[in-house]
């Protein structure tokens, strides 16, 4: 069990960010401190949450570009909800965006699967379309830090045992994945639609269904994600998390996810959305312009996917070759 | 011809199934029934509807008419899961199974075990793996990703699964095609074991030694229709054959009187890594060779490997006394080799260009002016070709993917014809298309070989094999086995040394 | 995208050629894809027209060309990419590059002739680095271009930082608001001259059906003898070449160089293509078709644009027509096969 996690891409991948977290350490002494890598890991749980959720896609060979949009609309929405009636709980404003949210990635689902539409063309068009949206309720206006309630403020920087709301919430979201994904027959068939959509058939798995899964999962985390965005930055606008769709398709890829389907860990992807967190917190402090955070990431893609590309498999028929093997 | 008194009643009735795809009438009121405890073959040839008819016992394809009756009771199979919960389980011809998932996971797939909060338990799932495994005599590791696996254990993986499920009917698609004969005699173990239990089993095979060996009752299909049942007691194989074929077997191929001129391709020690080893033979003017093996014998990959598609380890090959060196599919072309794969869907047709456009891809230099395309020249080889192959289409710029199984392959001849190659290598010519269309593809290779073409034909067919070698070479696991002129040759030999059989099994089988 | 007739497998009468077309040039020309966009782009022209009484005026409507000239040359490109089954999603970052790589030069003095080729230059090894990443490697070009993306446009703001290059050379604004003849700018016969040599290439060219045979069965067009491989890597190293010659049109127009420069046009041309009516899984798609996308795009930016609407809300018109004109057809089907089953 050791050995064969030695083995996987996953331990190489943690080897690289203890080995970066190492490299910061040794210029800056103080950056590999528990109080530091927790403020790291607080910073990227956005990422994580919305890489995970893009996981679920891309394991069942779709694509969601929306994400980042979708994170924005819901944002935008529960902020002016927010300014606008004050006194609505915070546990509303939260049910608001991740339903939102649900029926964003439910609208991008049903394109997938009713209408059979590849699904980078459909959100493609709807990464421009909910972003279209935000403009046209804010009418281009900004919710700014002081027209927002503290309650609503609050919520992901209040300390629970130590840690902020907002890592908590990460960390649930991991462990329900790690549980929903490798323990439901559900987290199985996104395994199965990527891996082979044809035989996925024969096991009773419907597959349009399934990817429609995927979508709804992670539209819905998207609109969580836009609460915490927006609460935590404290202001809201049209812009918001602009390019972000792109970030979250790099921690993937850079967690192994294959592209292709049907192939990679929630581990993986957790780890990917940490290696692109402590980079960009890792520049300032060690003194590097941060203008050099999206040439690394860049890099750090094309590495990760030429390290995790795979030969298609060659028939083994020699007995000595399989026994070999 | 069976009595009602003695029979008990069929687990599963099929009552008048027809299919139609676009295009093709798949299946046509179709009857069938299968006994508790007993074993039904199902035979016909490539093409006749078997495969259809799994798919519609699995849930894969809904018939447009007739009824599937399970116990007695009309039951509609919306899905897989529909037919896993009526009892009917299958080990399919291909492998449908995902290469990224463990193996303990391919076999519970859908149907695994659960343990506290509904939460699937591996722990079960890879000891009961584990279990099923030994019961069919394979000794695979359930944590293994089946990636790692070559096809006979995948096939092994592929039976499991269907095992792994509690059902009443067993549907086994040419389950032997890939095993060794120490694995078919398993198998054989496990099929007396599922009979005594009392399960239906509806057994799928090309091989009439196996059929006679384990069957109770056969049901023979041809061209979607089923004609003729009965119990296998009362028929013999030559029987057999005739039903399936429609007509004698002498009748089919066409008559040739060849006499192969001198050696134009010679393969010397070609060898692969992991799929083949070893291969050496001639090939002579005018002459049809036929390489027989069983399915994933190395037969496609070495002749894949000839057209450059992969590359040999070491070896050569010497086309008219000159060493070749190809490394891709292009020079394989340019030095007069061609190769029409076996997947026509995959390798050899473009299914959503026009038929045109084709045939005249590997040739569009002879078609253009100084890389511009010429229209009309291009229409005018496409028609050339398509025309003397008797393509039945209604013009040149229909698509492919609308055409039958059979045009389309008419059409994948004609582009390799256009290139005027001195080696055509047919890689199962004649899968899965209509007997008419079969018997033009027979006619047409015997003319190409009478105008001095060297044909290689790989078959996995024995009476293509028989009707149309002048040689064959028969291959077992990446290698071969041995080299016979036809006369003298039978079925028999051929199963034997493709199987790997002992004489012991042998003499079984024939008793 | 028509639908295929359903198909007599009879045989001809004997005797009887196979004719080379089933349906007459004028049936098979009402049934295509491009016939629905131009509907669309007349009806955008005179809603256009109706709502505002500026927008004939050939002054304006040559200014209006520029929405689209920049971004449709390398949307031609990227035609044949997406129709060989690839991707580039790194154009608009090899804008950045090479528009940095000029203004890097015209610190040290570069003349005009040397910034186009530093431009068109950078353009092609960019190209080239994805094509040898993909074809070589054997990796995915969406992900690899994401990658080269941020890589490109990352070294642009490792050099440049916050801050700008100027004081590019005035014969060299040329190539961005230069005129050839009355209100015909170079970038619309720049446009113009490249519609029709992709085109050409496209439809007239074997090169062009081997992109077609790639993109729809990349495993027979191996079988049938192409260089699969060889024809991507010229395919990424025409879409590089293109986004450095639209990088010094860009350039030349705006006449400074930033990091941001062209910033998310990677996703607006692959939405001029699809919209084209190129077929995103590869196989499928016409140039002509892909003009007329452009048309509609620069029409509709510019529409909206007289009438104060801002550039957002224009996305939404965009991005809804990208779907609805794939989406439609694709109901009407699915409501028709509902009523008849």
């Amino acid at each position: 069990m050791i050995i064969s996690f030695l083995k996987s891409r996953e331990a190489i991948l943690l080897g690289a960010l203890i080995a970066l977290i190492l490299l910061v350490e040794s210029r800056f002494s103080g950056f590999a401190m528990p109080r530091n890598l927790a403020a790291v890991f607080n910073d990227t749980s956005i990422l994580i949450i919305l890489a995970l959720g893009q996981t679920l896609v891309i394991l069942t060979r779709c694509i969601d570009l929306s994400l980042a949009s979708n994170l924005a609309l819901t944002g935008m929405v529960t902020a002016m909800l927010n300014a606008a009636m004050p006194g609505l709980p915070i546990v509303a404003l939260l049910a608001v965006a991740v339903a939102l949210g649900l029926i964003m990635g439910a609208f991008n689902g049903l394109l997938v699967w009713k209408l059979n539409i590849p699904p980078i063309v459909v959100t493609l068009g709807t990464l421009t379309i909910y972003r279209g949206i935000i403009f046209l309720v804010s009418g281009g206006s900004w919710v700014n830090s002081h027209e927002m309630s503290a309650a609503y403020k609050a919520l992901p920087r209040a300390q629970m045992l130590g840690l902020p709301v907002l890592s908590w919430i990460a960390i649930v979201v991991i462990a329900g994945f790690a549980i929903g994904v490798n323990r439901t027959a559900l987290g199985r068939a996104f395994y199965a639609v990527g891996g082979n959509p044809g035989a996925a058939v024969y096991t009773g798995i419907d597959v349009g269904r399934t990817r429609f899964s995927a979508f709804v999962i992670a539209g819905g985390l998207a609109g969580l994600c836009g609460y915490l965005w927006v609460s935590r930055y404290a202001v809201a606008y049209t812009d918001v998390a602009g390019g972000f769709e792109l970030d979250i398709v790099a921690a993937c890829v850079i967690g192994g996810i294959s592209i292709a389907g049907g192939s990679g860990t929630v581990l993986g992807a957790v780890l990917g959305a940490l290696f692109l967190g402590v980079i960009k917190n890792a520049l300032p402090v060690a003194g590097i312009s941060p203008f050099w955070q999206m040439a690394i990431s860049g890099a750090a893609i094309i590495i990760a996917v030429a390290f995790n590309a795979r030969k298609p498999p060659s028939r083994i028929i020699l007995k000595h070759a399989e026994a070999r093997s | 011809m069976t009595d009602n008194n003695t029979t008990p009643q069929p687990v599963l009735r099929l009552n008048g199934i027809t299919k139609t795809f676009p295009g093709v009438r798949a299946l046509s009121e179709v009857d069938l029934a299968l006994y508790p405890g007993e074993v039904t073959a199902l035979i016909g040839e490539n093409g006749a509807g078997k495969s259809t008819l799994v798919k519609i016992l699995t849930g894969i394809h809904q018939p447009d008419a007739g009824q599937i009756i399970v116990d007695e009771t009309p039951t509609t199979l919306a899905d897989a899961s529909a037919a896993t919960r009526a009892g009917i389980t299958a080990i399919h011809q291909e492998t449908v199974l995902f290469d990224d998932l463990s193996v303990a996971e391919n076999i519970y797939l859908g149907h695994a075990p659960r343990g506290r909060f509904g939460l699937l338990d591996w722990a079960r799932m890879e000891e009961d793996a584990r279990e099923i495994l030994k019961r069919i005599g394979a000794a695979i590791n359930p944590r293994l990703p089946l990636r790692d696996l070559g096809i006979a254990s995948k096939h092994l993986v592929a039976i499991a699964r269907a095992l792994s499920v509690q059902a009443r009917v067993v549907v086994m698609d040419e389950p032997t095609a890939a095993l060794s004969q120490a694995e078919i005699e398993e198998l054989y173990t496990l099929i007396d074991r599922l009979k005594a239990e009392g399960k239906a089993i509806l057994f799928i095979s090309h091989k009439f030694d196996e059929v006679f060996r384990i069957a109770e009752r056969y049901t023979v299909f041809r061209d979607g229709q089923m004609v003729d049942a009965g119990m296998i007691s009362d028929v013999t194989e030559d029987q057999l054959v005739e039903k399936m074929v429609g007509r004698a077997m002498s009748a089919i191929f066409p008559v040739r009187h060849a006499t192969p001129g001198e050696t134009v391709l010679e393969v010397r020690d070609y060898s692969h890594p992991t799929e083949f080893a070893d291969i050496s033979f001639d090939l002579r003017r005018g002459e049809i060779l036929g390489f027989y093996g069983l399915v994933g014998a190395g037969r496609s990959e070495i002749m894949q490997s000839l057209f450059g598609v992969t590359k040999p380890s070491h070896g050569e090959a010497r086309l008219n006394g000159r060493a070749l060196s190809i490394r891709t599919p292009a020079d394989a072309i340019a030095e007069g080799i061609v190769y029409v794969p076996e997947d026509r869907g995959k390798q050899g047709a473009i299914t959503a260009m026009p038929i045109f456009q084709n045939v005249t891809l590997p040739s569009l230099s002879r078609t253009s002016n100084k890389g511009f395309i010429r229209m009309a020249q291009e229409f005018d080889l496409a028609r050339h070709y398509t025309e003397r192959l008797d393509l039945r289409a209604s013009a040149l710029d229909q698509t492919v993917g609308n055409l039958s199984g059979g045009n389309q392959q008419k059409v994948v001849i004609a582009k390799w014809l256009a290139t005027r190659p001195e080696v055509i290598i047919l890689d199962e010519p004649t899968k899965g298309i209509d007997v008419g269309s079969k018997a033009a593809v027979h006619d047409f290779m015997a003319e190409l070989a009478a105008e001095g073409l060297c044909v290689i034909m790989v078959s996995s067919e024995i009476p293509e094999i028989l009707g149309m070698s002048d040689r064959v070479i028969v291959m077992r696991e990446g290698r071969i086995v041995s080299q016979h002129p036809r006369d003298g040759l039978s079925p028999e030999i051929l199963v034997r040394e493709a199987a790997g059989y002992g004489a012991t099994a042998q003499k079984e089988s024939a008793a | 995208m028509s639908l295929a007739p359903p198909t007599p497998t009879h045989a001809p009468p004997a005797g009887r050629k196979l004719p080379n077309r089933l349906n007459g040039r004028s049936a098979r020309v009402l049934k295509s894809w491009e016939v629905l966009l131009a509907v669309i782009a007349v009806a955008i022209f005179f809603a256009n027209t109706w709502a505002s009484p500026y927008f004939l005026d050939p002054w304006n409507l040559s200014d209006a060309t520029f929405n689209f000239t920049e971004k449709a040359m390398i949307a031609f490109a990227m035609a044949l990419l997406i129709i060989s089954g690839e991707i580039d999603l790194s154009v608009a970052g090899i804008i950045a590059l090479a528009s940095t790589a000029m203004g890097w030069a015209v610190q040290y003095g570069a003349g005009t002739g040397e910034l186009v080729a530093i431009g068109v230059g950078v353009g092609a090894i960019c190209g080239a680095f994805n094509g040898v990443l993909v074809t070589r490697f054997g990796l995915p070009s969406i992900v690899v271009t994401i990658g080269t993306m941020s890589l490109f446009r990352g070294i642009s703001y490792i050099v440049l930082g916050d801050q700008a290059f100027n004081g590019y050379p005035e014969s060299f604004a040329f190539f961005g608001r230069g005129y050839v003849f009355w209100v015909i700018s170079f970038e619309l016969v720049l446009f113009a001259v490249f519609a029709l040599i992709y085109a050409l290439v496209l439809h007239g060219t074997n090169f062009g059906r081997h992109i077609y045979a790639i993109g729809n069965n990349p495993t027979a067009a191996t079988f049938s003898g192409i260089r699969v491989e060889r024809v991507k890597m010229a395919l990424f190293l025409l879409t590089g070449l293109m986004s450095g010659i639209a990088a010094v049109c860009l350039t030349a127009r705006l006449g400074s160089t930033r990091p941001s420069i062209a910033f998310g046009w990677e996703l607006e041309i692959v939405t001029m293509v699809v919209l084209g009516g190129v077929s995103i899984l590869g196989g499928a798609g016409s140039i002509l078709g892909v003009v007329i996308a452009a048309l509609i795009m620069g029409m509709v930016t510019f529409g909206l644009g007289l009438l104060n609407v801002p550039g957002i809300v224009m996305s939404i018109f965009i991005g809804g027509l990208l779907i609805g004109v794939i989406a439609l057809p694709r109901m009407v089907q699915l409501l028709r096969k509902g009523r008849l089953t």
